[in-house]
């Protein structure tokens, strides 16, 4: 059978939509980051803003809602000149019955020119690029399990930034991973990035066998798990998504599985402490780690911020 | 009406028959086979050379949706398309809006298609009011209005007692039970769990939903002696447990459909929707098993599983859309695809959509049974003449079907089929011809 | 008017006429700062800056974020960073390009140096001026003066040892 060209390239090779971090080259991501690198400068300027995007119409299209993620975004746009518009979907007219395509399609009429797109369907943001007009360019936000392309640059960015050559490294991913779009979006490129011993850490109903097939190794022992890693990537641990039976409690997740001083210990002396956020202090990890020196979760949010401008900022200048 | 067909390839799968010779028919019987009398004055002759001459096809699952979509013309279309896919008679099951649980709503359909005269229709019957699982219907009745067989179609009963009582009334008149073997609580997900379905973030139905429900029901079935046919194998680990169950001798049957035989999880690709079916595609291991117990003859049959959604329902994110792919006017070239492959003879794989459907179907169809699915002289002229030869690109405007949307579409797949219909008669009429060029 | 295809620039030694223009403009406004435009200008601009012992350091600015063709080229990959170590609130600015032709880089250049504040005044520098200006763009000073057809390229190269030559290029080659 064939498959279709992946639909995040023009026939130049050149990202025209960031939908998933999956078959990207090594090179797309890492002149995202490059890239990054530029607009980081940008936000510690006087005037915050380039006139890229001016003229350009963004509309965040939250299914699904995320007041940090959809901050994040706009803040980008806007700093990017472009016009920024937020449709609160949940209360508008697919609520009322219309299907997602004639909501697409409504909007094109508008004149947008990009579309962030949140949705709860893995897989939505594919349909949505495959049926918007041609000059509209796609930004996944997160796709129910599936991907969150953004959040995995930035991660990528934030270990650059504080551990430079990604070949040597030991990265642990702990706790939902079977929920998490940002664990698959974040395993696709560190081994896209080259990252030898990648390690997802959960109990089993948490971190399913078929993992391995990603190319990661599977502990269900936290100290097994966080021993001499580099990065330590922390997961939220998502209530809403889990259909019960999976966990007994959160006290028992975190007395096994959370983050707490002790076993940061077993990682190594200068391991950073990565959080896709919000943090759940207590469940996934303890205060005293969060707020410590080995935690990177702040400088991580700004470095959202440049990535997701970059990311807009490339997009936009690539034709379908 | 008196019609010769003449220099074609007569196949007969029961018999083995496998010779160039002419097929004589008058009213609704095939009255010579092989060598026609010159005496025979046609009032029609069609001249089959370079064609097969098989028997009608039968296949064993192909939704109509109605009643539920008659404002569609959905009957007048999916029998039509029945016709051109070379089916002769086809069995539809229950789940229809409202489903079949009233003897009224099965005598209506029944009369419905007959009138149309292109296909066989052969309901089976809700297993429960409303298919709910709870309260049984009225099998004798339904039976009386043309059920042959009961079914649960896609909900699962929950209730084992329940299932273990259905199954014992049925057996009762020996009734047929045709059962999808899928655990209710394993079975929710939309892709089949495995490495694709993690990577792309799809939420999975693991192996154990079918395995889990052949062992349930193949101890119920030790336990009733109902006769129970399984409706669309889907993996390797479920072959097994079919082999094991009829080497015991239990009475089951099984069919598998012809996406679950062809196509793997992998051809999701990147969401599409046309992949989105139940059961899901699984992989590559279980359809090489799958392949191979239908060439050996321990799956039964080989079905469309032709289910008519519109672009409505695909167009949606993967886990949304409904699941389902058009089918029946692909069911012969698949066939045919698959028996290549297993370097089959052309009986041996017309023998699973034709011959072996109706012996599954066993007493349930009356005197049919004798002669469906086979041509042999004094039996039913259903007969499907096509040309093994010829390729063609599924594409929406080749489809009769008003479902244009399978994993097996040109702009998907990217290959043609070989194996087209050019004429296929129901009890001696053209239900369907091709014009030739 | 010198032919398309030989081209007899010799940037070394444009580059000393270039220090000598340069020093002059200094010396008639002190205070001034070296701002180089990427990459040739920020090239040009860290020698001068050593070679006429300026104190502090040069800062280096780069277009990229304000170009007016991005519509058209998108953003290039590797465009450069702007460091400017300097405040630019009444600052006078002297930027330093290699090749000033349409005057596009240059007004972009100096978009990206209004986001960082309010200067005094900015001047500019040049190596060569090849005409053909599409906005009301003019040098202080240009070491060279030439014509090009359009579908030449003219930019500079730095060898490792630090050598300066230029590198003149049709466009679709």
């Amino acid at each position: 059978m064939l498959s279709r060209r992946n639909p995040q390239l023009n026939r130049h090779g050149e990202l025209i939509h960031l939908l998933s971090i999956e078959g990207l080259p090594k090179t797309v991501l890492t002149q995202m980051l490059d890239t990054a690198g530029t607009f980081l400068s940008v936000n510690d300027r006087d005037v915050k803003k380039v006139p890229l995007l001016r003229g350009k119409s963004v509309f965040n299209l939250f299914f699904e809602n995320s007041t940090r993620t959809r901050t994040t975004f706009e803040i980008a746009a806007k700093r990017l000149s472009a016009d920024v518009i937020n449709l609160d979907i949940a209360r508008s007219s697919t609520a009322k019955g219309e299907s997602l395509l004639d909501t697409i399609a409504n909007l094109s009429a508008m004149h947008a020119d990009m579309f962030i797109v949140r949705h709860g369907e893995s897989g939505a943001p594919y349909l949505i690029a495959e049926h918007c007009a041609p000059h509209v360019h796609v930004i996944n936000a997160g796709d129910g399990r599936h991907a969150h392309p953004t959040q995995a640059l930035l991660d990528m960015y934030t270990i650059r930034h504080f551990k430079g050559d990604f070949t040597q490294l030991t990265v642990a991913i702990v706790g939902d991973i079977v929920h998490s779009r940002v664990a698959r979006s974040d395993i696709h490129a560190l081994t896209t990035l080259g990252v030898p011993e990648i390690r997802a850490v959960g109990p089993k109903t948490l971190v399913p066998a078929d993992l391995r097939e990603m190319g990661v190794r599977v502990c269900h022992d936290m100290a097994e798990g966080i021993k001499g890693a580099d990065v330590i990537i922390m997961l939220r641990l998502q209530n809403e998504r889990m259909s019960g039976a999976m966990l007994p409690s959160a006290g028992e997740f975190f007395k096994h599985f959370g983050l707490t001083p002790d076993k940061l210990a077993l990682a190594q002396p200068d391991a950073i402490v990565m959080h896709p956020g919000p943090i759940n202090r207590g469940v996934e990890i303890d205060s005293a780690v969060a707020d410590g020196t080995h935690s990177v979760i702040l400088p991580q949010v700004t470095f959202g911020i440049a990535v997701r401008m970059a990311v807009m900022s490339t997009i936009a200048g690539n034709e379908a | 009406m008196k019609l010769l067909i003449k220099g074609g390839r007569l196949i007969d799968p029961a018999s083995g028959l496998d010779r160039i010779g002419d097929l004589a028919i008058a009213g609704d019987r095939v009255i010579a086979l092989g060598a026609v009398s010159p005496d025979f004055t046609p009032e029609r002759t069609i001249d089959a050379a370079g064609l097969v001459v098989a028997p009608g096809l039968v296949d064993l699952a192909a939704r109509l949706r109605e009643p539920g979509h008659e404002h569609e013309g959905m009957l007048e279309s999916e029998l039509a398309a029945a016709a051109a896919g070379g089916v002769t008679s086809l069995v539809c099951p229950p789940d229809t809006d409202p489903p079949l649980d009233e003897p009224g709503l099965v005598e209506m359909l029944k009369f419905r298609a007959r009138k149309l005269s292109r296909c066989r229709l052969f309901p089976l019957g809700a297993l429960t009011r409303g298919l709910a699982g709870e309260t049984l219907t009225e099998m004798a009745e339904l039976t009386e209005a043309g059920c042959v067989g009961f079914s649960q179609a896609d909900t699962p009963i929950v209730n084992t007692l329940t299932l273990q009582r259905a199954l014992q009334y049925a057996a009762t008149y020996g009734y047929s039970v045709w059962l999808r073997p899928q655990d209710p609580w394993l079975g929710g997900g939309v892709a089949a769990s495995g490495a694709v379905a993690t990577r792309l973030g799809l939420s999975g139905v693991p192996v154990a939903a079918e395995t889990i429900a052949l062992g349930t029901i193949f101890e119920l079935v030790r336990s009733t002696g109902a006769r129970v046919h399984l409706a669309r194998l889907s993996s390797a680990a479920g072959v097994e447990l079919l082999r094991r169950a009829k080497a015991e001798g239990l009475p089951v049957t099984a069919d598998v459909s012809i996406n679950s035989l062809h196509l793997t999880d992998i051809d999701v690709g990147f969401f599409n929707a046309a992949m989105r079916l139940t059961p899901p595609l699984r992989q590559q291991r279980d359809r090489d098993a799958l392949q191979a117990a239908l060439a050996e003859g321990t799956i039964d049959a080989l079905v469309s599983d032709h289910m008519p959604v519109s672009s409505d329902e695909k167009t949606l994110p993967f886990g949304e859309a409904t699941p389902g792919a058009t089918g029946l006017e692909l069911l012969l070239g698949l066939a045919l695809a698959w028996g290549e492959q297993r370097q089959l003879t052309l009986a041996q794989t017309l023998a699973r959509i034709t011959s072996d459907p109706v012996r599954v179907l066993g007493p349930s169809i009356g005197s049919l049974g004798s002669s469906a699915g086979r041509l042999i002289e004094g039996g039913v002229a259903d007969v499907c003449l096509f040309d093994p030869a010829a390729r063609w690109a599924v594409r929406a405007d080749a489809l009769v079907s008003q479902g244009k949307h399978t994993p097996f579409a040109f702009e998907i797949s990217g290959f043609e089929l070989a194996g087209r219909v050019q004429t296929t008669l129901v009890a001696g009429r053209v239900a369907f011809e091709r014009s030739r060029r | 008017m010198s032919s398309p295809t030989t081209l007899n620039l010799d940037a070394q030694a444009l580059y000393g006429a270039l220090r000598q223009g340069v020093r002059s403009l200094l010396a008639a406004a002190p205070g001034t700062a070296l701002v180089g435009i990427w990459s040739g200008g920020a090239w040009l601009a860290a020698r001068l800056h050593a070679d006429l012992a300026l104190p502090g350091e040069p800062g280096v600015i780069s277009s990229a974020l304000h170009r007016d063709d991005f519509s058209e080229r998108g953003l290039a990959a590797g465009g450069g960073t702007t460091k400017l170590p300097f405040a630019i609130d009444g600052q006078r600015i002297l930027l330093i390009d290699d090749v000033l032709y349409t005057g596009r880089t240059i007004r972009a250049a100096i978009n990206e140096l209004y986001d960082f504040g309010r200067p005094a005044s900015v001047a500019l520098a040049v190596l060569v001026d090849r005409g053909g200006r599409e906005l009301p763009i003019e040098p202080a000073f240009a070491a060279a003066r030439i014509t090009l057809a359009p579908a030449q390229r003219l930019s500079l190269a730095r060898a490792d040892d630090g050598r300066f030559s230029f590198a003149c290029e049709e466009e679709g080659s």
